[in-house]
């Protein structure tokens, strides 16, 4: 219990950084709700006299490729997690674990290969 | 420790909240922000039980990316969901019968479970004490040796998944012009541009 408690200790500046954002957040917001002067008309909240009412939904479909780039984005986002526990404790397994990655990145390397060579990576 | 507790209790409120939050929002993209911050929550969560890499892992992989995949989605798909929510009446009762079924399975299952006793200690890497051994570096012990089938295994799933994504998605357009600067690098002046001598008056 001792450990964890030290840990946490490490993270206190991190907890009152959030506590001054919440904060700050909150003041801002609910200073400006109190100080200003208020007259709500529902006049203000519609279109302008020269201006027209929206036609459909904001939301549209998009481009596929966009979630493309977001999968291939996850995907080696993954990888490079994979990257930091083993840096961590490289000392620690030896040369079977080095290949081990080596092998792992290779495989992935496969797949980049391939997502280069189909255009996977280009954009028009 | 009264700040950790009390830590505690505030994130799991907030999560609590969140998750209600993402299936009660009426807009599907504020239902994705709640979980984003839930996210966070559970993020704090594993720093109090001292899984410090897990926490960080989950800000990086769930927030940073998944989270924007989600947002994608909910944007592309183009529902309506008050159309969608209208239905809901005539489903409601097979819906709750499902939900009571699985509940009951859940229960049955989690109501006889028993640990074997002489199991806890006997795994083949108990967990260290926190003093001894940080928590990137246990992990980094135990993957890419004791487990390392698995690991090459979230290789090969990391593979299909990206071929998966290129072959469902990957649509060529036709009539793009692309730059190339190969062919670009590769051009002569000479193939390229004429000396015309013209006698003045003619034209050409």
């Amino acid at each position: 219990m001792q450990d964890l408690q030290g840990l946490l200790a490490e993270y206190l500046p991190i907890l009152i950084f959030i506590g001054i954002a919440a904060g700050l957040s909150v003041a801002m917001i609910v200073g400006s709700m109190i100080v200003s002067r208020q007259h709500p008309d529902s006049e203000k909240l519609s279109a302008y006299e020269c201006g027209f009412e929206a036609f459909d939904d904001a939301r549209q479909r998009f481009d596929v490729r966009f979630y493309l780039v977001t999968l291939l984005f996850i995907i080696f986002d993954l990888e490079v997690a994979f990257l930091f526990p083993w840096a961590v404790a490289l000392g620690d397994i030896g040369v079977f674990g080095f290949w081990s990655m080596v092998v792992f990145l290779g495989i992935l390397t496969i797949g980049f290969v391939y997502e280069w060579r189909k255009g996977a990576l280009e954009w028009e | 420790m009264a700040i950790a507790t009390l830590c505690f209790y505030v994130f799991a409120a907030i999560l609590v909240a969140c998750g209600a939050m993402v299936i009660t929002a009426r807009n599907p993209v504020h239902s994705v922000l709640f979980l984003i911050l839930a996210f966070f929550n559970a993020a704090g969560l594993f720093v109090l039980i001292g899984a410090e890499f897990l926490a960080m892992i989950l800000v990086v992989v769930y927030v940073g990316a998944v989270a924007v995949l989600f947002l994608f989605v909910v944007m592309m798909l183009d529902i309506n969901f008050r159309d969608m929510r209208k239905g809901a009446k005539r489903y409601a009762g097979v819906g709750a019968a499902i939900g009571i079924v699985l509940l009951a399975e859940i229960l049955l299952v989690v109501g006889t479970w028993q640990l074997d006793p002489g199991l806890s200690g006997a795994g083949a890497a108990p967990t260290p004490a926190i003093a001894d051994m940080h928590n990137t570096r246990a992990l980094g012990n135990l993957i890419y040796t004791e487990y390392v089938y698995l690991f090459q295994g979230a290789g090969m799933v990391l593979l299909v998944a990206m071929m998966g994504a290129i072959v469902l998605t990957l649509r060529q357009r036709e009539g793009v012009k692309r730059q190339r600067i190969a062919d670009q690098v590769a051009r002569s002046s000479k193939d390229e541009v004429r000396k015309v001598n013209v006698s003045s008056g003619s034209g050409i």
